[in-house]
């Protein structure tokens, strides 16, 4: 269907409905959020033996996420005296809007996909690079120290980061011969990419934790060192547009590891009687949880060690696992 | 070149890692601190001063209040300072109590150290267990002496209470339980690679500068001093127990975190032995209603979990003391801290602060 939309005449009607399918996206999106946040938070809570949100919406505290985002909208916005108004404004924006952005070309199922373009894999990693500009630019406008420390910090990250993430999954463009994530999940349909390309997932997986700035890897935040890190001037629900693309992140990261690494809504042998969007689902729950998991049992990483490891340690093995990969590939062609 | 500037970082009195209202001022350059300058005084409450126009049996409830994670000991230290001044005989059950509810205090105060330490350095989890722990310790305390944190618990000449029924048994079942949970620890976190990276070679100073800046406690152990008033000078009961004094030889903040692990483990030696031991009879002795020390002057230390905690007394024959002084260990462990900042990573600022283990009560006096 929406291949169909691509190719007609742009006309007002066309607009409406992907309008109105981007409105959807964006419920589920929200919807996953909400939850997503009350299941870490249910699974923190879990893991360090206490109830977690139990007050609203039920003993499961169902709808605590929906309480706590309408308490952050009818909090004051204060910007403070110094900061820089315009810069101030647009940092949440700029944060948040790529991380939306990069939903389009994430693969579900098999049908539900918004824009199945034959780049997808470098849309992501294009487009997601955006949100550090916002997080850099939070830390400049907000005229604090800290959060400048913050930003700085996050552009490092950033640097040091992106680029392991993006080698470690040269190997498998390289299996594929596509960056089309479809075409990712078609090839995976015998064995998935975590076995084949284990190496590639253990890299991958660290740096996207660190693209998330999540524990180990929060520097930017450092809530004991930098109070609150690039966001600490920001109240209201600016302040929610910064955690709300944080998770928006994690929704697309555990999504894009699912659809890179464990076959996207391929099933396991014999059991294909089960649905795809099932299938995906419990993937995907799983790299969320051990994402939660992480989280509870680290402690911060220093942020020079973490220049150290993601330029010594993670971009050598990433280099070294490319150059394994086209050699294998290169003999099996051979023979 | 790009022009540099050096950056002037108020770190506190209100921030997450500084363990109370303390102010530090920095310069950084980037992340690097060049100078660090300590700021102190937002929770002075001049309990020196006030102890001048209280009687003895009312400045406890004061001392409570200096370090307040450890109350006992400062109970401890000024009935002991009296006490010495007065010649009173202590009754055998109350010293028992005393060293129970001390040690006991040592383990809360060392888990509350573990878990904010690792709060710091990132992991969150850890502060719950060691709370969770803490909390069982706090009950205890309560059963004893009927408030959690600010005890009053210790009389010139004994203790207030005598242990309710029951509550020896419950103490001896904590110790096993907390073995248990310290080996938890141990291998949640003392192997942890990120932890280790964190806390290895950072904030050293050797055993020298330990001593002229007057460390005591684990910050002086961690240099391979082994010096422990409870074995080398033994007050109340002390010498009647056999536990080790842990010491290390790096003097860097992970040294001072396993003499502080090591050290739970050795109280709780001492608490399962004291138990054992446990005796019948009295907790107060005969002392007048109202407490005269005789003209003079007095000077006791004792061994608080954080240091040396002292107490000097001059009396002149009176109700009240004409001067009353505390030697407050964090304040004296805290001067070491713009040394240890300078040319330190920021990231490492509360790495350091946190391993040298302060409680703004005491420093704050």
């Amino acid at each position: 269907m929406i291949k169909d939309l691509l190719h007609s005449a742009p006309s007002l009607l066309n607009f409406g409905i992907f309008f109105g399918l981007a409105v959807l996206l964006l419920f589920v999106v929200l919807g996953f959020v909400t939850y997503g946040i009350l299941s870490e938070r249910k699974i923190m809570g879990f893991m360090q033996m206490r109830i977690g949100p139990n007050q609203i919406g039920g003993k499961w505290g169902l709808l605590q996420t929906v309480a706590d985002v309408l308490k952050l909208l009818i909090k004051e916005d204060t910007i403070p005296k110094k900061a820089d108004k315009p810069l101030y404004i647009l940092a949440p924006v700029i944060a948040f809007a790529p991380a939306f952005m990069v939903l389009a070309t994430l693969p579900f199922t098999d049908a539900f996909q918004f824009a199945d373009i034959g780049v997808g894999l470098l849309y992501y990693m294009a487009i997601s690079g955006i949100s550090t500009i916002g997080i850099v630019t939070a830390g400049w406008a907000s005229n604090n120290k800290y959060s400048l420390i913050g930003g700085m910090r996050a552009a490092a990250q950033m640097i040091s980061y992106e680029i392991p993430l993006v080698m470690s999954l040269v190997g498998i463009v390289l299996i594929t011969g596509s960056l089309n994530l479809n075409d990712i999940v078609a090839a995976q349909e015998k064995v998935w990419f975590i076995f084949l390309q284990p190496v590639a997932f253990i890299v991958f997986f660290i740096a996207s934790v660190a693209e998330l700035n999540r524990v180990p890897f929060d520097l930017p935040e450092a809530e004991s060192e930098l109070v609150a890190g690039y966001h600490v001037e920001y109240s209201g629900f600016r302040w929610a547009f910064f955690m709300l693309s944080e998770y928006v992140y994690m929704f697309a990261m555990a999504t894009l590891t699912t659809v890179l690494f464990l076959g996207g809504w391929n099933s396991i042998p014999y059991l294909d009687f089960i649905p795809a969007a099932i299938w995906f689902g419990l993937k995907f729950s799983a790299v969320f949880y051990i994402l939660v998991w992480i989280r509870v049992t680290f402690p911060r990483i220093r942020a020079d060690q973490l220049m150290e490891f993601g330029w010594k340690v993670l971009l050598p093995v990433a280099l070294a696992n490319i150059f394994l990969t086209a050699l294998i590939k290169e003999l099996i062609n051979l023979f | 070149m790009l022009r540099t500037e050096e950056m002037l970082l108020n770190v506190g009195p209100q921030h997450p890692s500084t363990h109370g209202v303390f102010r530090l001022v920095i310069k950084i350059d980037g992340e690097i601190i060049k100078e660090a300058t300590p700021v102190i005084g937002y929770l002075h409450r001049g309990t020196e001063k006030l102890a001048e126009n209280l009687q003895y049996t009312q400045i406890i409830p004061y001392t409570d209040r200096l370090d307040y994670l450890a109350a006992m000991t400062n109970n401890y230290v000024l009935c002991h300072a009296v006490e010495t001044m007065m010649g009173v005989e202590i009754p055998e059950r109350a010293e028992y109590l005393r060293v129970i509810a001390m040690e006991l205090g040592r383990v809360a105060s060392h888990l509350v150290w573990w878990g904010t330490y690792l709060l710091d350095i990132g992991a969150t989890s850890p502060f719950l267990y060691a709370f969770r722990e803490r909390e069982m310790i706090v009950n205890l305390l309560t059963e004893l002496s009927g408030a959690r944190l600010t005890f009053n618990y210790m009389r010139v000449g004994g203790v207030k209470w005598d242990a309710p029924e029951d509550w020896i048994a419950k103490v001896a079942e904590f110790v096993p339980y907390m073995r248990e949970q310290l080996a938890g620890y141990h291998e949640l976190v003392t192997g942890n690679e990120i932890f280790v990276n964190r806390v290895k070679g950072v904030g050293i100073y050797t055993k020298e500068e330990a001593l002229q800046y007057s460390l005591s406690g684990a910050n002086l152990r961690c240099t391979g001093v082994k010096w422990d008033l409870r074995k080398n000078e033994p007050y109340s009961i002390y010498d009647r127990f056999t536990f080790e004094v842990p010491t290390r030889e790096e003097g860097d903040a992970f040294s001072r975190y396993h003499c502080r692990m090591e050290e739970i483990e050795e109280s709780l030696k001492i608490i399962e032995q004291a138990v054992e031991q446990f005796p019948e009879g009295p907790v107060l002795a005969k002392v007048p209603k109202i407490i005269k020390v005789p003209k003079g002057e007095a000077f006791v230390r004792i061994e608080s979990p954080r240091g040396e905690i002292g107490c000097y007394i001059a009396s002149e024959g009176k109700k009240e003391p004409y001067r009353l002084k505390f030697r407050r260990p964090s304040f004296y462990n805290l001067q070491i801290l713009p040394k240890l900042l300078e040319g330190e990573n920021m990231a490492n600022l509360i790495t350091i602060l946190g391993a040298i283990d302060i409680v703004l009560g005491e420093v704050d006096g």
